[in-house]
């Protein structure tokens, strides 16, 4: 087999899809709300994958003693552990909600555009305002 | 021994697992609301007794497989030399491994 000649075939193709702008600055483009719901949808999982070790200690400190349950419900008393509180739950409400949504997909509902757009606008807003209950209730 | 849960293997699992998961905490929901355990002792018993631990067991079960894949597909796309990527994944899964035995240890701490 001959090598081909250079600006045909394959190489030209690399070489034009290489000379086609890229703009990938995340603070300028305008995403469209779905992208937003997500990147949610990520991050929000990341969060709580994070915060998982933390709630087996808890879970076993808590069934471990008298001493180790008293210890995890004073935690609650904690403005710290509140915040953190807050932030996961904000994390559990839009990944378990962006998660449904996800589900529906599956199924075909919800795929067109315009009900795409407005479950997602739910999702994001219903994760705040869940936190924000929650945030209700602890203070 | 190759469990790597990947393509439709893993699509099933994000979904079976998500969807005990919820099941499983509008269930916590919903016991806490009739009888918040306050005490040490009701807590304790509550946990131990065979039904809610094996329900607890498979939600464990059901949140490590979804961890895996989730924290898969986010190291997948964006931890980037290859290098990295694996020594991340290999972490991720002696991490959820460790957690595996740990919860075991305590459901099984409960029986005894």
């Amino acid at each position: 087999m001959g090598r081909e000649p250079p600006g045909t075939g394959l190489e030209a193709a690399a070489a034009s899809r290489l000379r086609r702008p890229v703009f990938l600055n995340l603070t300028q483009i305008q995403m469209p709300v779905g992208a937003l719901t997500s990147i949610g949808h990520r991050i929000s999982g990341v969060v709580l994958a994070t915060g998982v070790p933390a709630a087996a200690y808890l879970f076993a400190l808590s069934l471990r003693d008298e001493g180790g349950f008293a210890q995890v419900a004073a935690l609650f008393e904690r403005l710290a552990f509140k915040a953190a509180a807050i932030i996961a739950i904000w994390a559990l409400a839009h990944h378990v909600l962006g998660g449904i949504r996800h589900l529906l997909t599956d199924f075909d509902i919800g795929s067109p555009l315009r009900v795409a757009r407005r479950s997602a606008w739910f999702v994001n807003l219903a994760g705040v305002a869940v936190a924000l209950l929650a945030a209700g209730v602890m203070w | 021994m190759r469990v790597r849960f990947t393509g439709l293997k893993a699509w099933w699992v994000q979904r079976l697992s998500a969807v005990y998961m919820l099941l499983f905490v509008l269930f916590l929901l919903y016991s806490f609301a009739l009888q918040p355990l306050r005490e040490f002792s009701r807590w304790h018993a509550w946990v131990a007794r065979p039904g809610i631990s094996v329900a607890f067991l498979a939600f464990f079960a059901a949140l490590l497989g979804h961890m895996w894949v989730g924290l898969r597909d986010v190291l997948l796309d964006y931890a980037k030399p290859a290098g990295l990527r694996r020594g991340l994944l290999a972490a991720v899964a002696l991490g959820l491994l460790g957690l595996c035995i740990w919860l075991l240890v305590i459901l099984l701490g409960l029986q005894g």
